[in-house]
């Protein structure tokens, strides 16, 4: 008998112990992130930044979405067509509700748009997104039409970029009711919870959600995003267990992360590529001197020997392994590998500083010249270190370089005025024909060519190209002539391919990310491994 | 008394309107901030609206005059990056700043001035020599340096102390403050400590300057000479004469605190002003540059003001009913 | 009493009566002849990019470059010789942090000293620009000057003198003010002396100690602005770094066990500044005359 109840004790007490010790069951799992710049506002048509961006994604859902490898999805619509080359048909998804219960329908998309195009006073605002559209047609509260003034086949990816926001909710909302929680009504994976500016963000799962990930909701009920800019304090926050993942860490630390017991990255090469922009306009571009300061005769620059022999002199693989401490790819493209409109034949030019000298010689300049490298310094991963690097390139070569760097705030400004004739620039794309546009295309302010062609390369053979392509509809002739473009212009040099960046996230060893190209971090992409 | 500080109230009204106007040119001059945040697929003319949206298309005298009107109205302007008032802003934050930069100035002063008597009472002691060499140290590394450091030490290699961040706070008379948990007071620790090294390098060695020479003086040897004890001649009669110049390094010295928390801000990621003002340098935010240095100046006229009242209090050879103006 | 001793033969007689004094004089004498003959000592010239190579980048201290060349100390992350690079900065860390202190404490004390004497509107006049200036973060009029004058080590001198010389004019007026009370000073004006000898030649010898004592601190202070500058990306420019620059481009790597490159620049910088107050303590306790024995 006591034996019995001995027994007895002892295999309850068992069971209490395998029920604590034993696999969680629905505790609530909770995941903690830094994020690297802060949240300005969590309205999604405020402020067209990445940061805002990134946070708002949780919220909210656009009608297109993108994937891990920046190639576009369907969200919150299942289907896209161009009914005729003006009008673009979007089927919309059905039986998708906002957080607040309300039905998602065409009339939230209209009112959306709408609130992104007329939203009051922003230095980043929206409208350029929405500007192609010239009318919307709701044709079933599933259905809904958009017409263009030209045939313009971008309207996907221009749409990919504003969110979706509750009609009801929003109406006449301020940017203090998003911040609130008020109007902060989405359809997206997260609720907000809390914003508590400059700090966090709390969120809680939306059980609701209409995406699913291998049949799977998000998997964290509760997550905290919070804010922590200074890489040091994110990362240190990190190791000491405050955190359970972090992104945006300077390359410094990666191995250190990487050889960590605790601790695991995820990597993937990123949207952002960098280069050189070169002045190719003037005839005497300032700060381009003969090595005794006095003007020279012409233009380095636009000689595309020169050009070519500034590209050899540049030893990527060293700045890729020493500067970048291997984190980031040689490139020979304008944008990534992943990305629409990349071409795998275009290499990354060959380091050869002998070649370099020869074609320098031929061009007229066999004593080299002098000029001045600008660059940001609190914008690109490394890019003061990066500038010093190809300043001391190029000296070996007989070019002598100074560098001189400044905050963004500052470089940015004096690049639009062309102050700069060789600059440094890092861009990140969907696609390949739109790089090429901002950047190689020639200047038309009434078509909107080249707004960052610092240098005014010009091939209007390329530029007729983009204009054909962005008139295609088809993904895939539209892709050929995106890489037609790309290959035509490359082979002029018009600017110095560096290198593309790598996106790192670290993580603790029970959780895994699918690393995304145009960097953002998404609660709902973490699973525990 | 009373017209004294009447007098000074309407001389900062002037120069808080010099002030708004050297920052106008000042940030004119540097740049706008939708070359910044503007949308890289944006073409010229979507820029141009930006612009004029944000009144940034005028001339810099209208966009003073607007400015200018606002403000007698009220309204400092609503910041260009977070979109709300940029008063509110930086009154959201000000209470962290003030925590950090009143717990770092009653670090020092607790402290510098016990350990400033020390080493000024017994300037050839071993303790005195130690109080002086470590001030010397304590001024002499970069606040970002040590703050790293701190870090290093305490939060990753020993983890008593959390790395970043404020404890959670408590509302006390409708302001958030975070010291009145022990949570709270954890975060608190590292970055005041940070911030306080530099004040308490610089009121040791002022008290035991001021000590050393106090202690030559004449009445202190009459003090002594009447038979009054060593506490009551250093505590009373030193004390009171030398607190001129610490009194005004402490007044001097907590405004320039809160101005320039800014990299303790960063790195200990400490939600305050100072790392508000650094992120709307780099974007060019003009209205939360001009309202943050506004709140500044007057914060500094009014701690002046308190500084030269407590000199007549403490020294009756200054009269600051002299300064006739 | 010897009366025959010249007065700087009995200041260096009360000063050599503290060895600690005595060491931070060598020590400091050390590293102003270090800075002086830098391009004679160093074995590399850092600020020269043909001579540098990003393949020897990060190297630990006592590796060998692709050319031979032993990095004593170490290399940074552009393949600079730390050591090199210490003789280097120390030359712009000491000439911006002397040069804009020096600058700014002739600028307060005059205007301080005026404030305090004359009174009145111009007393009122010189503390509200005090006030104003007080109120400018550093940064904020780096980053100004930057944008209108180019980055470069004047602008920075210019930087420093403009955050500095409020902290001096203040507290020298607020010195003055109780010496203008005193009698010698009410004696010198009833001998109908003029305001400019009044003020320069009897308020100001006796106004100098509390200025002392924050002018060393004050150098200090200055280098390490200059270093804060610097990290914030708006300092000198970064082919020709100073020591605070170098302790920046180090400070990333602090973590991830390369920490030759922050550290052998922060000791240098430590040991400057050090040296230069001890010195400055001895002989500011020298000069008082108030502490004569």
């Amino acid at each position: 008998m006591v034996v019995q109840q001995a027994r007895l004790a002892v295999a309850s007490l068992i069971c209490a112990a395998l029920s604590l010790t034993g696999t969680p069951s629905a505790a609530a799992a909770e995941l903690r992130i830094g994020l690297g710049a802060d949240v300005t506002s969590l309205d999604p048509h405020f402020l067209n930044v990445a940061p805002n961006n990134n946070a708002a994604w949780h919220v909210f859902d656009a009608l297109v979405h993108v994937d891990a490898n920046a190639r576009l999805a369907p969200g919150l619509a299942v289907s896209w067509r161009a009914i005729d080359p003006i009008t673009w048909e979007f089927k919309l998804r059905k039986g998708v509700k906002f957080h607040d219960g309300s039905d998602f329908t065409a009339e939230d998309v209209v009112f959306s748009l709408e609130r992104a195009a007329t939203l009051a006073a922003s230095p980043g605002p929206f409208a350029s997104f929405v500007k192609p559209i010239t009318a919307k047609e709701i044709i079933d509260p599933w259905t809904i039409r958009f017409k263009t003034a030209a045939p313009y086949a971008m309207l996907p990816y221009d749409l990919d970029s504003i969110f979706i926001v509750s009609k009801k909710a929003a109406a006449g909302a301020t940017t203090e009711n998003f911040n609130s929680g008020k109007a902060a009504v989405g359809t997206g994976p997260y609720k907000l919870v809390r914003f508590a500016r400059g700090e966090r963000i709390e969120l809680a799962r939306n059980d609701a959600y209409w995406g699913r990930q291998n049949g799977k909701l998000a998997a964290w009920d509760k997550v905290t995003l919070r804010i922590l800019p200074a890489d040091t304090a994110r990362i240190a926050a990190l190791l000491a267990g405050d955190l359970d993942a972090i992104e945006n860490i300077p390359t410094a630390d990666l191995t250190r992360l990487n050889t960590n017991a605790h601790l695991r990255l995820e990597q993937k090469v990123s949207w952002r590529t960098l280069f050189l922009h070169m002045d190719q306009y003037r005839e005497h571009p300032p700060h381009l001197s003969d090595k005794s300061g006095r003007p020279l005769a012409k233009n380095p620059f636009k000689d595309a020997r020169v050009r070519l022999a500034l590209s050899k002199a540049i030893n990527r693989r060293a700045i890729v392994e020493r500067v970048m401490e291997g984190y980031a790819i040689a490139a020979g493209n304008l944008v990534s590998p992943p990305v629409f409109g990349h071409v795998d034949a275009l290499k990354p030019e060959t380091y050869d500083p002998a070649a370099a000298k020869k074609l320098l010689a031929e061009a007229g300049f066999p004593d080299g010249f002098a000029l001045t490298l600008y660059a940001p310094n609190d914008r690109y991963v490394n890019d003061e270190q990066v500038a010093q690097a190809l300043a001391q390139m190029l000296a070996r070569v007989g070019i002598q370089t100074r560098v001189e760097t400044m905050p963004a705030s500052v470089y940015f400004a004096k690049a639009r005025a062309g102050e700069f004739a060789f600059a440094l620039l890092g861009w990140g794309s969907f696609s390949g024909d739109l790089a090429l546009r901002a950047l190689l295309a020639t200047p038309n302010a009434d078509k909107g060519y080249g707004a960052w062609n610092w240098g005014r390369y010009s091939n209007p053979k390329v530029d007729a190209l983009l204009e054909q392509g962005f008139a295609t509809p088809d993904e895939a002739k539209r892709e050929a002539l995106a890489r037609a473009a790309a290959s035509l212009a490359l082979k002029d040099v018009p600017v110095i391919l560096l290198h593309h960046q790598l996106a790192s996230w670290a993580m603790k060893k029970s959780i895994a990310y699918i690393p995304r190209t145009d960097e953002y971090t998404f609660a709902h992409d973490f699973r525990p491994k | 008394m009373t017209i004294f500080i009447i007098r000074r109230l309407l001389q900062s009204v002037l120069v808080l309107c010099f002030m708004s106007l050297l920052v106008f040119v000042g940030v004119y001059a540097i740049g706008n901030p939708v070359d910044i945040l503007i949308n890289p697929q944006a073409d010229q003319a979507d820029i141009e609206r930006a612009i004029a949206a944000l009144g940034l298309d005028k001339p810099l005298a209208e966009q003073y005059l607007i400015f200018l009107k606002q403000a007698l109205a009220g309204d400092l302007g609503k910041s260009f990056a977070y979109n709300i008032p940029a008063i509110q802003l930086i009154l959201e934050r000000m209470p962290a700043t003030l925590e950090l930069a009143l717990a770092a100035t009653g670090m020092a002063v607790l402290l510098g001035i016990p350990l400033g008597l020390w080493a000024g009472l017994a300037p050839d002691s071993w303790a005195g020599k130690l109080i002086m060499t470590g001030s010397i140290l304590g001024f002499s590394l970069p606040t970002f340096w040590v703050g790293l450091m701190l870090i290093m030490l305490f939060a990753v290699e020993l983890g008593w102390l959390p790395s970043s961040g404020r404890g959670p706070t408590t509302e006390l008379l409708g302001v958030a403050l975070s010291f009145l948990s022990w949570e709270g007071i954890r975060h608190l620790i590292l970055p005041a400590t940070n911030l306080a090294l530099f004040k308490l390098s610089l009121i040791i060695r002022l008290t035991r300057a001021g000590t050393r020479e106090a202690l030559l003086q004449d009445y202190v040897k009459f003090a002594r000479a009447k038979g009054l004890s060593n506490a009551r001649v250093v505590g009373v009669h030193v004390l009171k004469n030398i607190m001129i110049p610490i009194v005004t390094v402490i007044g001097l010295e907590f405004g320039s605190v809160i101005a320039f928390a800014i990299v303790t801000e960063s790195i200990f990621a400490w939600p305050g002003m100072g790392k508000l003002i650094i992120d709307s340098i780099n974007v060019l935010d003009r209205p939360v540059i001009v309202a943050y240095l506004l709140v500044i100046v007057s914060l500094f006229i009014l701690i002046n003001l308190a500084v030269d009242i407590v000199y007549s209090l403490l020294d009756p050879r200054v009269r600051i009913s002299e300064a006739k103006g | 009493m010897q009366r025959d001793e010249t007065p700087l033969r009995r200041i260096a007689a009360d000063f050599a009566e503290s060895k600690l004094a005595l060491s931070g004089l060598a020590l400091l004498a050390l590293i102003l002849l270090a800075a002086l003959f830098a391009p004679l000592i160093s074995p590399q010239n850092p600020y020269d990019l043909a001579q540098l190579n990003v393949q020897d980048s990060r190297l630990p201290p006592g590796a060998r470059s692709g050319e031979g060349l032993t990095f004593w100390l170490g290399s940074d992350d552009q393949g600079r010789d730390i050591l090199s690079g210490i003789f280097y900065g120390l030359r712009i860390s000491l000439v911006v942090g002397v040069a804009s202190t020096l600058c700014a404490v002739i600028i307060g004390l005059t205007l301080g000293l005026c404030a305090a004497y004359f009174g009145g509107r111009t007393d009122s006049l010189i503390m509200r620009l005090v006030d104003i200036q007080l109120s400018f973060p550093a940064i904020l009029i780096a980053l100004i000057l930057l944008a209108l004058l180019g980055q470069g080590i004047a602008k920075t001198i210019f930087a420093l003198i403009t955050v500095q010389w409020a902290y001096y004019a203040r507290t020298v007026r607020s010195t003055a003010l109780i010496e203008r009370r005193k009698e010698y000073i009410e004696a010198a004006v009833c001998l109908a002396l003029p305001p400019a000898r009044i003020v320069f030649r009897h308020l100001l010898p006796n106004c100098l100690p509390p200025l002392f004592v924050i002018a060393t601190v004050q150098v200090a202070a200055a280098i390490a602005l200059e270093a804060t500058l610097s990290y914030l990306g708006i300092g000198v420019p970064i082919t020709e770094p100073s020591l605070g620059l170098l302790i920046k481009n180090g400070f990333d790597y602090m973590l991830s066990g390369k920490y030759w490159i922050s550290f052998f620049p922060g000791i240098a910088l430590l040991l400057t500044i050090v040296s230069i107050n001890l010195v400055a303590d001895q002989l500011r306790d020298v000069l008082n005359p108030r502490l004569q024995k």
